[in-house]
């Protein structure tokens, strides 16, 4: 039978999937490590909007990448053919890879993948476009529109740049979609693949995709970026927004250690997603169907609650889905005081971003047993009562953790890493 | 290992807005493309497109659902409310807790960001643009999964949910998705497939300067050509496919009509360019040699090909190339066909549509044909099932697409072997 050069692409119960390298663009840090130190820190990126005037618009606030220069990282000729979300990602990419001390040349081609996260797509991009069609005339509509705004170009410019030809991805649940792309990364691993660029960034801060944001109803229209974002605390108010996220390695097991990967950070162990299927606009008060994914994903690393050490809570900011979480959490641990933080507080919810970012944070957690703290919960809502780390990062043995992700639209997601043992 | 039965198929395609009206006009070669009517398209390059004339209310969407989604959510929900019907399936007796939806779109809320942009924009003027001015539901179309989200409410699923985004490969793409969460144990039931309206000026646009579409304005019924030697671009098109897959011995047990079943799955990029391809179709028959080499099939299995067929020069020569390449001598005897030469390229939705033809395909035994050929291309010499549908027993289909971003995917359908007639 005529068979393919690569591989089949049927699941192996035999194959793990690890992550080995990390890059992040973040509002309160640029580099791994440079935000790494600023989160420890609890040090805020939420500041005033500046890449616009917001001063006609309720919200002014979001987690702004501040000082990043697409042209340290991407050839110019790419640069104009791509979006400020894919930017970032090419930066976050190259990052990972330096990180994973892997040279995609030396990869076998077939067996290298790329599945981002996308949320909202090249924002900045398709509104200059849309505004030329117009304001002037469809023939004002440049050549690089087909290719720039669509949520399928972050992974089709790394893919082409790094020449992976494995099974590619783009995965969409609006801020879980970062937990869903690693997991789908796992199931290429299973499947045969080696090497994984996962996770994703997000870019939505314009005037047209903030207007489209506002009308969510979910932002905080706070303009002290002390009280904006205020997950858990009976003084939430809704969330800020955010641009960045993470690029992730993912690895067969295996081959990363054949080839000595430098770093095996933590095991992609567990998934769950589900959906709320409660409202098309309201977020649910109950936490049912986040905990039923919790437990999905405890079930599938085999992992039992009492084993988990730390919990990245999604931290909506909307007091009705913070309650929904907090009791999912208490219900999947009974009573047990699980360290809970949200490191987010800091940066804002970055979409497609969130996700990966927090799973960032959590394998450097485990790497450095340092729970990142979350930064200005004062007084926890009623039925919020769980064991934050707050205001400081807290020494803590770390070696599985769990993180939450939700989206716009009913989606939950709980991811379980675990340390490489 | 657990398969995944096709047991529901719905269908909204140009010309035809169910299962039955599309099988139908794509069995009779009837084409449904024609010069754009939802926008004035005089100074366009490319002018003509393959419509729906859809009616959500007789879809069965009420008015707030109307409302609130834009075309290309509307569509997915007209589909997955056929394609449930169709499964036999009563929601009530269906574990909710596992039941999936997977939907694959490229351009997402495209038609209703363009309608709200003109409005808070006023036509371009502003660019700090008014936000008072914005519909209610605006973030809907923001963000794509809004597709999922939105099924996922309407069928009470509570499984996992995801929207799928790579190009033009979407659709299949999507359907893959819901076969793996099947065959990982993460579903039972998915509601699988794609959805896609792109017929709004900013998308008509955007392929206008890279030339991808076809500038046959003054003969829009002919204007999608694919493996014709004239043929000069695609013509958009607008559409939803969306098929009920179901773990395959729970299917079985319930009595389901079975269609088909997923017999193969495969997806490679080709790390070339977003938009060109290579032309010796190499990574194409890597995915279609992976997806035969799941199901255990031969390439004289194959006894139908669902082509990509975007009718652009370099589409059609590269998927032809990738055919020979990957089934050999074979490739010259299998009928291949194109529906895209009747019903558009619906971009990220078409995908889904082809597998929902291969469904029928198998089910019925009809090959629908690649309209509109006439003059055969050198490079281009297969069977392509020229304009008129042929009544052929098919046991194994396979559909192939290419997206932007270099997305390479393949697919196969297969009658279950236990339903196989044997001997006839």
């Amino acid at each position: 039978m005529t068979q393919p050069e690569s591989f089949t692409s049927l699941p192996s119960d035999s194959r793990r999937a690890v992550i080995t390298g990390l890059g992040v663009v973040a509002p309160n840090g640029i580099g791994t490590e440079n935000w790494w130190e600023a989160t420890k820190a609890g040090t805020s990126g939420i500041g005033r909007i500046t890449q616009f005037d917001p001063s006609q618009y309720p919200v002014q606030l979001a987690g702004e990448v501040d000082g990043f220069e697409a042209s340290d990282y991407v050839d110019q000729r790419v640069i104009v053919q791509t979006d400020r979300w894919t930017h970032m990602a090419l930066a976050a990419t190259q990052m990972a890879l330096d990180d994973a001390g892997f040279d995609p040349a030396d990869g076998d081609p077939y067996r290298m993948s790329v599945i981002t996260a996308s949320g909202s797509g090249g924002n900045e991009f398709g509104q200059k476009e849309i505004q030329n069609l117009w304001g002037k005339g469809p023939i004002f509509v440049g050549a690089y529109q087909s290719i720039a705004w669509f949520y399928a170009a972050t992974t089709g410019q790394i893919a082409i740049k790094y020449g992976m030809k494995g099974p590619c991805g783009v995965v969409v649940q609006e801020g879980a979609g970062g937990l869903e792309a690693l997991w789908h990364s796992r199931r290429n691993i299973i499947r045969g693949v080696d090497f994984v660029i996962s996770g994703g960034t997000e870019a939505p801060i314009g005037p047209y995709a903030l207007t489209c944001q506002l009308t969510n109803g979910r932002l905080s229209s706070a303009s002290d970026p002390a009280k904006a974002f205020l997950p858990f605390d009976e003084r939430a108010n809704g969330y800020v927004f955010g641009e960045g996220g993470a690029i992730i390695t993912v690895e067969d097991r295996g081959s990363a250690e054949r080839r000595e990967a430098p770093k095996l950070y933590g095991e992609i162990a567990g998934y769950g997603t589900t959906n709320d299927a409660f409202d098309a606009k309201q977020p649910t008060r109950d936490g049912g169907q986040l905990e039923r994914a919790m437990r999905i994903a405890l079930e599938r690393a085999d992992v039992a609650a009492e084993d988990v050490d730390a919990v990245f809570a999604d931290a909506a900011g909307v007091p009705v889905a913070d309650a929904a979480e907090a009791q999912a959490i208490k219900s999947v641990f009974d009573g047990r005081d699980v360290p809970v933080t949200a490191p987010k507080t800091m940066v804002g919810r970055l979409y497609a971003g969130g996700g990966a970012l927090d799973v960032a944070a959590a394998l450097l957690a485990i790497r450095d047993g340092v729970l990142p703290p979350t930064i200005n919960l004062e007084q926890p809502a009623e039925g919020c009562d769980l064991a934050f780390v707050k205001d400081e990062a807290r020494e803590a043995e770390l070696d599985t953790v769990l993180v939450n992700a939700r989206g716009f639209g009913g989606f939950n997601g709980a991811l379980v890493l675990r340390r490489v043992t | 290992m657990r398969r995944s039965a096709i047991t529901g198929v719905g269908v909204v395609a140009p010309g035809g807005p169910t299962r039955e009206a599309f099988w139908e006009m794509i069995t009779a070669g009837r084409t449904a493309t024609r010069r754009i009517t939802f926008f004035d398209p005089e100074g366009f390059r490319s002018q003509i497109a393959a419509e729906c004339d859809f009616d959500p209310r007789a879809a069965g969407l009420d008015d707030q659902e109307i409302s609130r989604m834009d075309r290309s959510v509307q569509f997915a929900v007209a589909a997955a409310l056929e394609a449930v019907h169709d499964s036999g399936l009563t929601l009530e007796e269906v574990d909710r807790d596992r039941l999936g939806v997977t939907l694959g779109s490229a351009v997402g809320g495209t038609m209703q960001l363009e309608d709200d942009y003109v409005v808070v924009s006023n036509r371009g003027q502003k660019w700090l643009v008014d936000h008072e001015y914005a519909s209610p539901f605006l973030y809907h179309a923001l963000v794509p999964s809004t597709l999922a989200s939105e099924v996922a409410l309407r069928f009470g699923a509570h499984g996992p949910s995801v929207v799928i985004s790579t190009g033009c490969t979407s659709g299949i793409d999507g359907i893959g998705y819901g076969h793996q969460l099947i065959q990982d144990g993460e579903a039972d039931i998915v509601i699988s497939g794609a959805s896609e309206t792109g017929i709004s000026p900013i998308s008509m646009a955007c392929f206008d300067p890279i030339k991808a579409t076809s500038r046959r304005n003054d003969d829009a019924a002919h204007a999608s050509r694919p493996f014709d030697r004239d043929r000069d671009g695609f013509v958009m098109g607008e559409g939803a496919g969306v098929l009920v897959l179901e773990e395959f011995e729970s299917a079985r047990d319930r009595g389901a009509h079975i269609y088909c079943e997923v017999a193969g799955y495969a997806n490679r990029g080709n790390a070339y360019h977003m938009t060109g391809l290579r032309p010796d179709g190499a990574e194409m028959s890597e995915a279609i040699l992976d997806a035969m080499a799941q199901g255990s099939i031969r390439p004289e299995d194959i006894d139908y090909i669902n082509a990509h067929g975007s009718g652009t020069k370099q589409n059609d020569r590269h998927e032809t190339a990738a055919y020979k390449r990957s089934l050999g001598e074979r490739a010259y005897k299998i009928p291949i066909s194109s529906i895209k030469s009747m019903v558009g390229h619906s971009l990220g939705g078409i995908g889904a549509v082809e597998m929902a033809a291969c469904a029928l395909a198998i089910d019925r035994g009809v090959v629908p044909p690649t309209a509109n050929w006439e003059n055969p291309d050198p490079e281009c010499d297969l069977d392509y099932t020229p304009n008129e549908a042929r009544r052929t027993p098919v046991d194994v289909a396979l559909s192939t697409g290419s997206g932007f971003g270099g997305f390479q995917s393949a697919m196969l359908f297969a009658r279950p072997a236990e339903l196989q007639e044997v001997g006839t």
